[in-house]
């Protein structure tokens, strides 16, 4: 029993409020996800369900035991910290047994679970190592081994990857995961890699400028973003917008008009909205075929599997991603053709994405360039 | 290619560094000759000629009982002194460093006493400490005799201990709260995840990592205790050697042989012993820095 309930949350620094009333639930044994950019009020978050900061308002639950007053020690969890935090003057049989000798548990019991740990996270040779003397792939293990020899309920994650090179990161994030499959605790990670957050979540949360932005699981974050925020956060490139004007029939933007099929354009006409359109979900024809919108070619990048173009739709940057080869140079003129079953409307003021309380099936929508 | 100024002319350059030299021969390199000199001469009190005698002074030094006694004071009084402003230190720095309120008052606070002469403390300590008029008097009304450092010199040594710690107190817990403040908070932060309560995170992971800033206090202070200004001024004002020679410390005892006793040779010898033991302990300092324990 160690789902965490988040109830109202604040957090503020004097008088200044970095974490505005968070509400979140993680069920046992999930893995979730917290991304968002620098300064969001994630790690702070982190850090109030370790005990590591104060909380300055709300409820904290670990199971069904309120911690708002309880001591780091007393919570059962165990944390991974960004700069692996690990001691140096201890060896890594040092490090890992740290918490059982201070939990007094007898050497011979110590000594075994050490190397059971060590065994896990692959370290069994580097037991009399300083950490000094390790690799940041293996300072990494250490620190995990360190979270996991104490059996805690809840792991949390501090950026744990964002030292390691790209590779070992690949290879680190496969370790994380196949480690909660065995040990299935309920973890938080917390993290500004939208890869890393994707490939790792059961549940996402997504968060900005101390508050939620929204909850779910990854595709379903990543298919229908609920604001704006959420919807430029996540994917890479990112997702173009273009701010308009509804109608009852049609999106305008820039003198332009885009007829529309969408069963709430009725509900918004004449307010101020953002169209949000996917990079991959957009096809490139030519420029003057029939429902497309004319843009001009400003520059290819190659990225190998595949590319992206980046157009101008007069002086309105759209990015496209390509999976076939192109020989696009740039000054040349295309079509754009959006594809009318992924198109994203938000609200132009709130930013809160339009027909949430629809259901999917039902907003479907159709665009035609005029 | 790196672009440097040249002096082409040698002579600008030595006259430029000149004033340097000069300071440093007339106040440092003139005053060792002479007394290297002196220590194999027998000296004429009143001026006036001398006497080569090669090691006598020397042999009369180290086969003076009082002597080993002065020797015994100092090593008494540095080791003693050490550990007082050391342990006192540490102790302040830990909780400055745990920042509970006031904190940042007290950062400031604390180091104060360095910058206080050491005659000047001396003197205050001699007015707190006098047996009779001092604050502590009060003492003696309920045990007559029981405060007397004039007359009994475990107390009087004390007297001199507890001013020198004082002082030193200050200058410890500044590079103390450094070393301190340079461990990573995220260490802290997991030893308290861990299971530690403070006192454990002192003990297991704040101490360990003050160990190179420990060390070279440690010999920074037995080498000011042996030899620095302060000792000889902190005894010079509060017991002048006595009683008995209870705190005649080596630097105060060559400047009562040498200047009041005008015995200048032997006041050389003795000065040319303790300059060969603070080369010894700055090689052991630097034998030290060269091992240095480095963390990272």
């Amino acid at each position: 029993m160690s789902s965490i309930s988040i109830r109202n949350v604040r957090k503020a620094y004097g008088k200044r409020e970095v974490v505005h009333g968070v509400d979140l639930e993680f069920a046992d044994g999930a893995f979730v996800v917290i991304l968002g950019p620098s300064g969001c009020g994630k790690s702070t978050l982190l850090r109030m369900i370790a005990g590591l900061e104060e909380i300055t308002a709300g409820e904290i639950r670990i199971g069904d035991k309120v911690v708002n007053r309880l001591e780091p020690r007393e919570r059962g969890c165990a944390m991974v910290f960004q700069n692996y935090a690990l001691y140096p003057h201890m060896s890594v049989a040092g490090n890992i047994g740290y918490a059982l000798r201070v939990a007094g548990v007898p050497k011979a019991e110590r000594e075994r679970r050490v190397a059971e740990v060590a065994r896990v996270v692959g370290l069994e040779n580097y037991l009399s190592r300083r950490p000094g003397e390790l690799s940041g792939g293996q300072r990494q293990r250490v620190a995990m081994g360190r979270a996991i020899v104490r059996e805690p309920k809840v792991f949390l994650f501090d950026e744990p990857l964002s030292n390691l090179d790209a590779k070992l990161r690949v290879q680190m994030r496969a370790e994380i995961r196949r480690l909660h499959k065995r040990l299935a605790a309920t973890s938080v990670f917390v993290t500004h890699d939208q890869v890393e957050a994707m490939t790792l979540a059961d549940t996402l949360v997504v968060m900005n400028g101390g508050r939620v932005e929204q909850v779910g699981a990854p595709a379903e974050v990543y298919h229908r973003p609920r604001t704006r925020f959420v919807g430029a956060f996540i994917g890479a490139p990112a997702m173009n917008f273009i701010d308009g004007t509804m109608a009852a029939d049609s999106f305008t933007f820039d003198g332009r008009r885009v007829a529309v099929e969408w069963p709430f354009a009725r509900a918004h006409a004449g307010r101020p909205v953002a169209l949000g359109v996917r990079p991959e979900q957009v096809e490139l024809v030519a420029a003057d075929s029939p429902g497309a919108l004319p843009a001009t070619v400003d520059f290819v990048e190659e990225l190998g599997a595949g590319r992206v173009v980046y157009t101008d739709i007069d002086g309105l940057p759209f990015a496209v991603t390509l999976s076939e080869e192109t020989d696009l140079a740039p000054g040349e003129r295309v079509g754009l053709k959006l594809l009318p079953q992924s198109l994203h409307f938000f609200d132009g003021e709130t930013g809160l994405r339009l027909g949430l309380a629809e259901s999917v099936e039902t907003s479907r929508a159709a665009v035609a360039a005029a | 290619m790196e672009k440097r100024a040249v002096f082409r002319a040698g002579s600008l350059a030595y006259l430029l560094i000149l004033p340097q030299l000069l300071l440093v021969f007339v106040f440092f390199y003139w005053p060792t000759g002479a007394a290297l000199y002196w220590a194999f001469t027998l000296e004429m009190p009143w001026g006036g000629g001398n006497q080569w005698v090669g090691l006598e002074n020397f042999s009369a030094v180290l086969n003076d009982a009082k002597y080993w006694s002065s020797v015994a004071a100092s090593c008494v009084f540095a080791f003693a002194a050490t550990a007082l402003a050391l342990a006192q230190a540490l102790v302040l720095a830990l909780f400055v460093d745990r920042q509970l309120r006031g904190s940042k008052s007290f950062r400031s606070f604390y180091v104060w006493p360095y910058a206080v002469a050491a005659p000047a403390v001396s003197l205050a300590f001699r007015f707190i400490f006098a047996p009779e008029t001092g604050l502590v008097a009060f003492v003696n009304q309920w045990w007559p005799g029981l405060w007397n450092p004039s007359i009994n010199g475990a107390q009087a040594m004390t007297l001199v201990v507890l001013c020198f710690a004082w002082k030193w107190i200050g200058y410890n817990f500044i590079f103390l709260l450094a070393a301190l403040q340079s461990i990573p908070r995220a260490l802290t932060e997991a030893s308290a995840m861990d299971g530690a309560g403070p006192l454990r995170r002192m003990l297991d992971i704040q101490l360990p990592l003050l160990t190179p800033t420990f060390f070279f206090l440690l010999v920074i202070n037995l080498t000011e205790s042996f030899v620095g200004a302060d000792s000889f001024g902190i005894v010079d004002i509060l017991t002048e050697g006595g009683p008995a020679n209870a705190t005649n410390l080596l630097v105060y005892k060559i400047y009562s042989d040498g200047f009041k006793g005008l015995d200048y040779s032997g006041a050389a010898a003795q000065s040319i012993i303790l300059m060969l033991l603070v080369m010894v302990l700055t090689f052991i300092q630097f034998r030290w820095v060269e091992r240095r324990v480095h963390y990272k």
